[in-house]
């Protein structure tokens, strides 16, 4: 017997107790504001959050964030940024290593814990959304959720071979409980809620 | 060895032992005002528990379901009855493509199953990329808590062990500047690995996805340079519905940490374009645990670190003193069930306060089924003789009231006259770091007598 056919033929040798699941449709927390709340959260986390009446705003708003008026090589998922390396014709990811800035549009935000739903469906390179020195996610105001019960109510796990919550930038705090931000990742957030 | 005198070594250094205590302290207060935040945490807890027997009760039907799916969108399953089976997968999968460089990200897995000397020893260079495994990984030890796994080491140690290995300052504790010789150090790294290796934190069996969580965002990073992409989780890792995450990813966290969610919380598909994954399914003793009713709720755990940084033993005695890959509450229930003789001591330095049961998100009873161990190691003769001997005469007095009442007053009278070197010796090892309590001249039956005498009057 091979090893799979050994596990499982042990596991149905036991019996155990029938055990139901309970249902998820449960009075779950709910905001009053919830653009309010998913702010402060992810500003507790170090990110940064910007409010933008149209996305024809973003060039301006952009041109006031500091790591992207310094960055040289930019990586622009959005129609209305250009940025100077195009991902379509990177071959392999590993030619990222330098990009200083990356901005790409979110699906949409979770007020509960401050985070933002990306997938790689449209990206050619996923490694982007971790290599890049800074990272910006555009989100429309109206696409926010107020918990993560209504965020896999609306996600189609499966359809990406990456779908990733990503709420602040990358940090640790492994040496003395210190928070540092910047551990491997982006060492800065800045999300745009748009509308 | 055993826990005790290992934990003695540990509190020697008292400043130190006590920061190790404050450290943990402040990470379990965190973790109480982020449950505290959510008016339906125990909601929570009661979906995560009841999500999990029910997953116990069919796993074999999920693993298969799981494996169906996972196939579907690319991945290649494995499964490995045992440590050395999967460590032999792992080295199979890296020789075939020719892999001689691999990071990983955390995976407590793979330290239970020793796999980072193993590949050492066939030729395969491993880098452990979590900043904190980075640093015990260089420091030639095992990590000493699943969630932060240089929670023993100072600052000062860290840059000691950055100056002898990375080149930074001689005498640099700064944990920004730190932190960034790291980064540059694990980039080239990232950059030049040919193969990344993630653990799992939830598993899915509707989608046959993988979820894994960190802060660093270093399982990305290793996963989406290289083309081949290795992930190993234990059989129980495994949920029913994606929606399931939802009770999940709210409580791994905020019990773990306090943060309402990790920075990156990413669910892998299959592979990426052009890439490979392989997922190694691993028993390892997960079976014969399930077997047994009174430990099958410790496979529940999802590993967030809450009971440890509670637990007042493991605050003051250091993860490595329970010489476990997990430490804790929780690790002393199951290293027990692989190797009794081994970890017989781990149930008895347990205090029975019951703290890493209230914390639990998953709710296992585990102060509970610490002490069904101690039954269950006293009747495997796995107790030493003056404990069994303690037990047996305390059990004969407790039965039998004149005995105890006479064994009161013979103490209580005698005690006091007696030489220091009688009562403070190697047999009393309450007495070893404190005194005994004053002994009162009436004992309580006395004094109620008395009372209620007076009362009457
Ligand atoms: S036993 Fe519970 S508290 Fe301890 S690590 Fe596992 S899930 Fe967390």
């Amino acid at each position: 017997m091979n090893s799979k056919d050994r596990i499982l033929s042990d596991l149905r040798a036991q019996r155990l107790p029938v055990a139901e699941l309970p249902s998820l449709v449960q009075a779950w927390t709910r905001y009053e504001d919830p653009s309010a709340q998913f702010t402060s959260l992810v500003e507790s986390v170090g990110g940064r959050v910007a409010r933008l009446a149209s996305r024809g705003d973003l060039p301006a708003a952009l041109a006031e964030v500091p790591a992207f008026v310094a960055a040289q090589q930019i990586v622009s998922g959005v129609a209305e940024i250009v940025g100077n390396v195009d991902l379509a014709r990177v071959d392999d990811p590993h030619a990222l290593e330098m990009v200083d800035f990356a901005v790409f549009p979110g699906e949409f935000a979770v007020a509960e814990n401050g985070a933002v739903w990306v997938t790689d469906e449209r990206v050619s390179h996923r490694a982007i959304y971790f290599i890049t020195q800074h990272l910006a996610l555009v989100v429309p105001v109206d696409q926010m959720v107020h918990n993560l019960h209504e965020a896999y109510a609306r996600i189609a796990l499966g359809t990406s071979s990456l779908g990733v919550f990503i709420s602040g930038p990358s940090k640790t705090a492994d040496i003395e409980q210190s928070l540092v931000i910047g551990a491997h990742g982006p060492r800065s957030l800045t999300v745009f809620l748009v509308g | 060895m055993n826990h005790a005198p290992l934990a003695a070594e540990f509190v020697k250094d008292r400043p130190r032992a006590q920061w190790h205590d404050a450290t943990l302290w402040f990470v379990r207060a965190k973790r109480d005002k982020a449950a505290q935040s959510l008016p339906e945490w125990e909601t929570l807890r009661d979906c995560a528990a009841q999500i999990k027997a029910h997953t116990q009760y069919r796993l074999a039907d999920y693993l298969e379901q799981f494996e169906r799916e996972a196939t579907k969108r690319g991945a290649v399953v494995h499964w490995a009855r045992d440590a050395a089976e999967h460590n032999k997968i792992v080295l199979g999968l890296l020789r075939n493509r020719g892999v001689t460089k691999l990071v990983k990200s955390k995976s407590m897995l793979t330290e239970e199953c020793h796999l980072n000397p193993y590949l050492e020893r066939n030729g395969i260079e491993v880098v452990d990329t979590d900043l904190g495994e980075r640093i015990v990984q260089l420091a030639g030890e095992p990590p000493s808590h699943i969630v932060l796994p240089a929670i023993h080491k100072k600052k000062e140690d860290v840059g000691a062990i950055f100056h002898k290995f990375l080149g930074t300052d001689e005498g640099a504790t700064d944990p920004n500047y730190l932190a960034e010789a790291a980064r540059a150090h694990l980039r080239a790294k990232f950059v030049a690995a040919d193969a990344g290796l993630t653990g799992v934190n939830f598993a899915i069996a509707e989608t046959g996805g993988l979820v894994v969580c960190t802060n660093e965002g270093n399982a990305d990073l290793g996963v989406s340079l290289p083309k081949l992409h290795i992930a190993s989780m234990g059989i129980e890792k495994l949920i029913p519905r994606a929606a399931d995450l939802g009770v999940f990813i709210r409580l791994l966290a905020r019990s773990a940490t306090g943060q309402p969610i990790t920075a990156y919380t990413s669910h892998f598909h299959g592979p990426r374009p052009g890439g490979e994954l392989h997922i190694v399914l691993v028993d390892n003793g997960r079976t014969s645990i399930r077997a047994n009713e009174d430990f099958r709720r410790s496979l529940n755990c999802i590993r967030c670190g809450a009971c440890m940084n509670t637990c007042p033993v493991y605050r003051r005695s250091g993860g490595h003193s329970y010489e476990t890959s997990v430490p804790g509450p929780i690790g002393s229930i199951l290293a027990p069930a692989g190797d009794p003789a081994k970890f017989y001591s781990l149930p008895q330095a347990c205090s029975l306060c019951g703290s890493c049961t209230d914390v639990c998100p998953v709710k296992i009873d585990l102060h509970h089924q610490l002490l069904t161990w101690r039954g269950e190691l006293g009747r495997k003769g796995l107790i030493s003789w003056h404990k069994r001997l303690g037990m047996k005469l305390g059990s004969f007095m407790f039965r039998h009231p004149a005995v105890y009442r006479t064994v009161g007053t013979v103490a209580r009278k005698l005690t006091p006259w007696l030489p220091r070197s009688l009562v403070y010796n190697r047999f009393n090892t309450w007495g070893r770091q404190r005194e005994l309590p004053e002994f009162p001249a009436e004992s309580f039956r006395q004094q109620f007598k008395r009372r209620s005498r007076e009362q009457q009057r």
